[in-house]
């Protein structure tokens, strides 16, 4: 399949949104809002919830079932209120000692007057210095578009699940090709170029796990990435914070490529 | 005085190339105020125009001429080199072309130096390699930066400028955002000082990285500093923008910083920051 192909079927309007994923997932869930700073960002949502006997704080990117939703939630583009209610859960998670379990599908952070004004830079960076910081494990899920650093802003984990059709980018693969070749349309090209797919993250060591899509049987994947995210939990919450942390870190220090001479 | 001119005729604002003094009839036609002045005069007033107050871009070189101590830097992670991860149309060969050129070695340039005599870390990003784009090398020097700086009880001064992250090193590029974010946290936990001096431009993900998260924020004026494009943003939103929109000052409204500092005082202001901070004082034989 080609990377183009993969990066349709992650925004394909009929794919399971992050509050599906939630409902399917946790059990006695209490929605939480707000950051307590300006307001509530609908395309953030976030709470407490139960998996696998364990109480965990969920957030995701949300996107919107149908248009009504889509237009309340800007279409899964977080404005900087929504990074900063992520952060404050995830704060909240950390001084309960519990691991934060979060969705990631968007095509990037909003884009407006409105969110430059608020800081949406400043959310952004926050969110990935905190959460480098964060003491209580985080899996982040890719389940569409993961589109550049408003994907980011809740994918500092300690391990990224990425399902077989979502991509992950640095710009969308449109916008690289009309700044590269004044063209739009070669987008499919620019997304072979740009290497997006779940795939291609697992070999870059950005995520650890690609998670098959069966969205036919929504109820039995989630059975299955419900064993997936506990047996990682598990594993992760016998780590002390110090170890927690620092393989955090590691994580994603090692991540790039360049030559070095000695 | 109009400082708010960084935002027009950005295609005139080129970064200066450093080295030698230019000739002494050589003149410079300001693109704000239109005054056509001896470059070597404007030089002496640190690339500002003297006229209007305009900051001209500056090449990694040429801020350290004006930032640093004469002879007190020493430049750091020299070894490191740029490569092409994703082997990706077009990169090698611009990369080859930017090497003969010799604008700069990449988009940083990284090590110690004192600042009237204080001791600091720097980095200074180069809006003349690939518009100061974070690939790679570009996050991996830093982070070494900080990690350096916590070892060697520093502070740093970090000078941004920048296009965002570098999309022919996809989403390594993108990673370097959160590796660098790291690292700052790291020798922030560890007490140390970080002062960011935003230059023009500084957006995308730089903006949504580490030029955000010194414990100071400093601007040069009229600097642009946003995360999305402005042009992207009104073609998004089919809205006109207000003309300061992203602009320093706009910033400092906004309460995203801490001041805007002319180049002409920047100097003395890091350097009462940084005694403020604790910051050592060595003398050496250039000062």
């Amino acid at each position: 399949m080609q990377a183009y192909d993969r990066l349709k079927a992650a925004r394909a309007q009929d794919r399971p949104t992050s509050r599906a994923y939630i409902e399917a997932l946790f059990h006695e869930r209490t929605e939480l809002h707000g950051d307590r700073r300006f307001g509530d960002d609908a395309a953030i949502i976030g709470g407490i919830g139960e998996l696998g006997g364990r109480t965990v704080t969920f957030i995701g990117i949300e996107r919107g079932r149908d248009l009504k939703e889509r237009i309340a939630c800007h279409f899964g583009s977080p404005m900087p209120e929504g990074y900063r209610k992520a952060l404050r859960l995830m704060k909240q998670a950390e001084k309960f000692k519990r691991p934060v379990v979060c969705f990631v599908d968007t095509s990037g952070a909003y884009c407006g007057e409105d969110a430059e004004e608020r800081g949406q830079g400043l959310a952004i960076a926050e969110n990935l210095m905190e959460m480098m910081g964060l003491a209580t494990p985080i899996i982040t899920v890719v389940i569409g578009e993961g589109g550049s650093g408003g994907a980011l802003g809740l994918s500092v984990a300690d391990r990224l699940f990425m399902l077989e059709n979502a991509v992950f980018s640095v710009i969308s693969p449109e916008g690289c090709a009309s700044i590269l070749w004044k063209d739009a349309k070669k987008a499919p090209d620019a997304a072979e170029c740009l290497h997006i797919t779940a795939y291609d993250m697992k070999q870059f060591g950005v995520a650890e796990q690609v998670i098959p899509e069966e969205f036919e049987n929504f109820h039995k994947m989630c059975v299955k990435m419900e064993a997936q995210l506990v047996e990682e939990i598990n594993v992760l919450c016998r780590k002390n914070t110090a170890q927690l942390l620092e393989e955090r870190y590691q994580r994603f220090r090692r991540l790039g490529d360049w030559n070095e001479s000695y | 005085m109009n400082r708010m001119i960084g935002l027009f005729k950005r295609s005139e604002n080129k970064p200066e190339a450093g080295g030698m003094m230019p000739a002494a009839e050589e003149r410079l036609k300001c693109p704000v105020c239109k005054s056509r002045l001896r470059k070597i005069d404007i030089k002496h007033n640190k690339m500002v125009c003297p006229e209007c107050g305009y900051h001209y871009r500056l090449n990694a070189r040429s801020r350290l001429k004006v930032i640093c101590d004469k002879d007190s830097f020493q430049e750091l992670f020299t070894n490191i080199s740029t490569s092409d991860p994703l082997i990706f149309p077009g990169y090698r060969k611009k990369l080859e072309e930017l090497s003969e050129k010799k604008v700069a070695h990449e988009g940083v340039l990284c090590g110690t130096g004192t600042i009237n005599g204080y001791e600091t870390a720097l980095f200074i990003m180069d809006p003349s390699f690939m518009m100061g784009s974070m690939g790679s090398v570009v996050g991996e020097k830093i982070s070494r930066l900080f990690e350096y700086a916590i070892a060697h009880h520093l502070p740093v001064v970090g000078f941004t400028a920048s296009g965002g992250a570098r999309m022919q090193e996809g989403i390594l590029s993108l990673m370097q955002m959160a590796k660098v974010s790291g690292s700052v946290g790291k020798h922030s936990q560890a007490g140390g000082l970080y002062i960011t001096v935003l230059t023009d431009p500084t957006t995308g993900g730089v903006t949504a990285s580490y030029a955000m998260l010194g414990d100071i924020l400093i601007a040069e004026p009229g600097t642009l500093i946003g995360f999305a494009g402005k042009r992207v943003i009104e073609q998004t939103t089919g809205k006109k923008l207000p003309e300061d929109f992203q602009s320093a000052e706009f910033l400092l409204k906004h309460g995203f910083l801490d001041a805007i500092v002319p180049r002409t005082e920047l100097k003395e202001t890091l350097a009462r920051l940084l005694r403020q901070h604790g910051a050592k004082e060595v003398h050496h034989a250039g000062l």
